[in-house]
């Protein structure tokens, strides 16, 4: 029989421990995929967040660092700056990236630190039971936004990508979504760019992944889907933001 | 060797670089601006790297990565910008990643002033950072000694897996003073085989962490990590005596107030009144055991700190309750002179005839 | 030589620290025990700057001038701040050039350099610092000129060697100021 799918050698044998429906699963594959296929996991370093995917490196098939709330792309900078040749990625979620490591996040990319990172956005903090984040929709309902975020009162969705679009060091920038097989398959084909980008040392990459969070969202998983493909997108365009060819 | 004169700040830099460290993440703070402006002239004429980071959180952090790889790595600041590390910190003695932390810090709290102090007694030794852990803590008093504790805290950190910090005070920093570069005495160091290096395809991942959801193995984890600091303890204790002969007063003091009180103890000789020292070179671990070997005759002791009162603790409990112990300190900036330490000891000696 | 604890002090600009680091580096030089402690900080930026050098036979202790046993001011300001911090039979170099006003203390030496004047007449009105260091040596001889020139030739390096001869007359001339 012959074999159309087999796990990738970029993930470890471990379980993953996300709820069910969730897309981090899809996203650890893609980016292990990606390693294996670039032929670098013997030579990457991955930084693993505070937040849902905290255990990351329990599941990424290569040396890992578990950062403080916020700080991976600091860590990621400190490992890239020992070892300029190898592959350093930083894995990060919506309340890691866009709210304690703002400063962390622009700043990677400002000194241009050749360095990619995966920023999964859900709209919401998961691990720590559905609060608000910077980049929960309006109306959106979170444990701290028990009668839906009020721009009024807290502000608008932060638009991560668009804002580091806006930095020179940050050479690819990109927004995918895993809602379908289709944009699945573009997710990939993004985060493989991002690290072509790392390897050919031009500058910071990352790729700006739009995920679900069924569970604190209150959906099931296929309603999840749905309503990242109705309420997200439109708030959070995909496509790409930055090229190391509109830089030059 | 022949005898250098250099500024405190950049001779501890540059012990760093002899010691081997490639890597200084820093951020700017008063006083200890020479340090990394030292780092950003010198480590890329020795193939190393210098990074003015965008916070002392970021700095501590990147320290924090590269010394998950095995570097020997560095990070200055004072102590405002020390506060701000700590989260670093813990991570980093929570994970048992080797770095050394300079601190040459400054009167507080809050924002305080950038005059000399040693008010980040019980931030250093204490841990301002979440959990139990400590920082091995050296606290020079002359250049000499800050450049020869700044090489000895990369062999010590990397033989127990452990940050080290050294702290002086804005006098350490900005002075000037004859120095030498004198090997260290190496030790015998395990292989840093849980470094992220990458697996090369040869071997299981390394995980550099400190996280540990379950609580019987963080126990386990605490339990280890405090049989690593009774070592610590045990071989790492470091202090000074002096003229400790016959004294009938002894006092406490560390950093550049143990000189103060040595001219103290000069001057009070002249008036026929034999006072002596106990100078902790470690302030973590306590020299405790240097309180038992304190001649009878000893009337009293006086902790004399650049603190409201700090160090004390720890000469209490080193004490326990043997001597009555007394207190003289400048806080803000201010530094303690010798006359009134003598005034001081006089006071306490009249009060105790 | 009993411990010399040595206040310089003036405005920024005034060359005061190097004076003080030169003298530290030529103790440094002739093997003695020497220290060096600058005040920082904003009065730095313009303001009075000062510096406190202890040269000794044995250990320096407190790297903090508290009993001067010298004092070399340049300015008005430093003359007001120090001249209190002299040990009794001090010697109080006075910038005579800046500072009209005389010592108020008759317990201290008192010596009157108009060092401006003189390192003007030398060509360079940036020696005044080294016109006071030459006075301070005759007075003290706490190291020799030939270190204090050994010193010069290590701060400035081969590139501005050329200045050496114009400092080493500013020295001279100083001397000559309070030769009597």
């Amino acid at each position: 029989m012959a074999v159309i799918f087999e796990r990738t050698n970029g993930l470890t044998e471990k379980p993953f421990h996300y709820c069910p429906g969730c897309t981090h699963g899809v996203i650890h594959r893609l980016v292990g995929e990606v390693l294996e296929e670039l032929g670098v996991l013997g030579e990457t370093i991955g930084v693993a967040p505070v937040g849902c995917s905290v255990l990351a490196y329990d599941y990424f098939n290569c040396d890992m660092h578990e950062a403080a709330h916020g700080r991976a792309p600091a860590v990621a900078t400190g490992i890239k700056r020992v070892f300029p040749d190898k592959v350093v990625f930083t894995y990060q979620g919506d309340g890691d990236l866009a709210s304690i490591g703002t400063a962390e996040i622009i700043h990677v990319a400002h000194r241009a630190e050749k360095i990619t990172t995966i920023f999964v956005n859900n709209a919401i903090y998961g691990m720590t039971g559905g609060q608000m984040a910077p980049t929960t929709l309006i109306g959106q309902k979170a444990t701290t936004a028990p009668y839906g975020r009020d721009a009024g009162a807290t502000g608008r969705p932060l638009k991560v990508s668009e804002m580091l679009a806006t930095i020179d060091g940050a050479v690819f920038v990109e927004r995918v979504a895993v809602n379908t097989p289709a944009n699945i398959r573009k997710a990939k084909k993004a985060i493989k760019k991002a690290f072509e980008v790392q390897l050919s040392g031009e500058g910071f990459g990352i790729v700006e992944i739009l995920s679900t969070c069924p569970t604190n969202w209150g959906l099931t998983p296929t309603e999840s889907l749905k309503w990242l493909e109705e309420n997200m997108m439109p708030y959070y365009p995909l496509g790409n933001f930055r090229t190391p060819e509109e830089v030059k | 060797m022949a005898k250098i004169l250099m500024k405190g700040n950049e001779a501890i830099g540059a012990a760093a670089i002899k010691a081997g460290c490639r890597y200084f993440f820093g951020y700017p703070i008063t006083p200890q601006n020479e340090l990394p402006e030292y780092m950003s002239r010198e480590m890329q004429k020795v193939g190393g790297c210098f990074v003015q980071a965008e916070s002392e959180v970021s700095a501590i952090n990147m320290v924090y990565g590269a010394a998950g790889t095995g570097a020997r790595v560095m990070t200055s600041s004072s102590s405002p910008g020390i506060a701000l590390k700590q989260e670093g910190i813990s991570y980093i003695a929570g994970a048992e990643l080797p770095c050394v932390i300079v601190n040459i810090s400054r009167g507080g709290p809050g924002l305080g002033g950038i005059q000399p102090s040693q008010a980040d007694y019980f931030q250093s030794t204490r841990g301002g950072g979440n959990g139990d852990y400590r920082l091995l803590v050296y606290a020079p008093a002359t250049l000499q000694e800050a450049v020869d504790l700044t090489m000895e805290a990369f062999e010590a950190a990397d033989f127990y897996r452990n940050p080290v910090m050294v702290i002086g005070d804005g006098m350490i920093g900005q002075m000037m003073e004859p120095i030498e570069f004198k090997e260290p005495a190496k030790r015998e160091l395990p292989p840093k085989d849980w470094a992220t290096t990458g697996t090369k395809g040869v071997r299981k991942p390394n995980i550099i962490n400190s996280l540990a959801l379950d609580p019987a193995e963080l126990e386990k984890h605490n339990i280890h990590l405090q049989k690593k600091y009774a070592e610590m303890e045990k071989n790492e204790v470091r202090y000074e005596m002096y003229n400790m002969e016959n004294p009938e007063i002894v006092m406490v003091a560390y950093g550049t107030t143990a000189r103060v009180v040595k001219n103290a103890i000069a001057m009070l000789k002249e008036a026929g009144i034999n006072a002596g020292l106990i100078r902790p070179i470690t302030l973590w671990p306590f020299p405790t055991k240097a309180f038992d070997e304190i001649p009878a005759n000893a009337k009293a002791l006086l902790s004399v700190e650049m603190s409201m009162g700090q160090m004390i603790d720890d000469v209490k409990i080193a004490n326990n309750g043997r001597l009555p112990v007394h207190f003289y300190g400048r806080a803000g900036g201010m530094i303690p002179t010798p006359d009134a330490v003598v005034d001081k000891v006089k006071e306490i000696l009249g009060g105790v005839k | 030589m009993a411990t010399q604890q040595v206040i310089c002090a003036g405005f920024g600009g005034q060359g005061v620290m190097s004076m003080g680091q030169l003298l530290t580096y030529a103790g440094m030089i002739e093997d003695k025990n020497v220290s060096w402690l600058p005040s920082y900080g904003p009065e730095m930026r313009g303001g009075t700057a000062n510096c406190s050098v202890i040269i000794s036979e044995k250990p320096v202790g407190s790297p903090i001038v508290t009993h001067a046993t010298s004092a070399i001011v340049m300015n008005l300001p430093s003359l007001l701040k120090f001249e209190k911090d002299l040990v009794e039979g001090g010697i109080l170099l006075i910038n005579s050039s800046l500072i009209e006003r005389k010592a108020s203390r008759d317990d201290v030496k008192a010596y009157y350099v108009p060092a401006n004047e003189i390192a003007n007449e030398i060509g360079n009105a940036k020696v005044a610092n080294m016109v006071m260091l030459g006075a301070f040596l005759e007075l003290t001889k706490v190291v020799s000129v030939d270190s204090i020139i050994a010193a010069l030739k290590k701060v400035f390096g081969p590139a501005k060697e050329h200045l050496i001869p114009m400092n080493k007359e500013a020295l001279e001339k100083g001397a000559e100021a309070v030769r009597g």
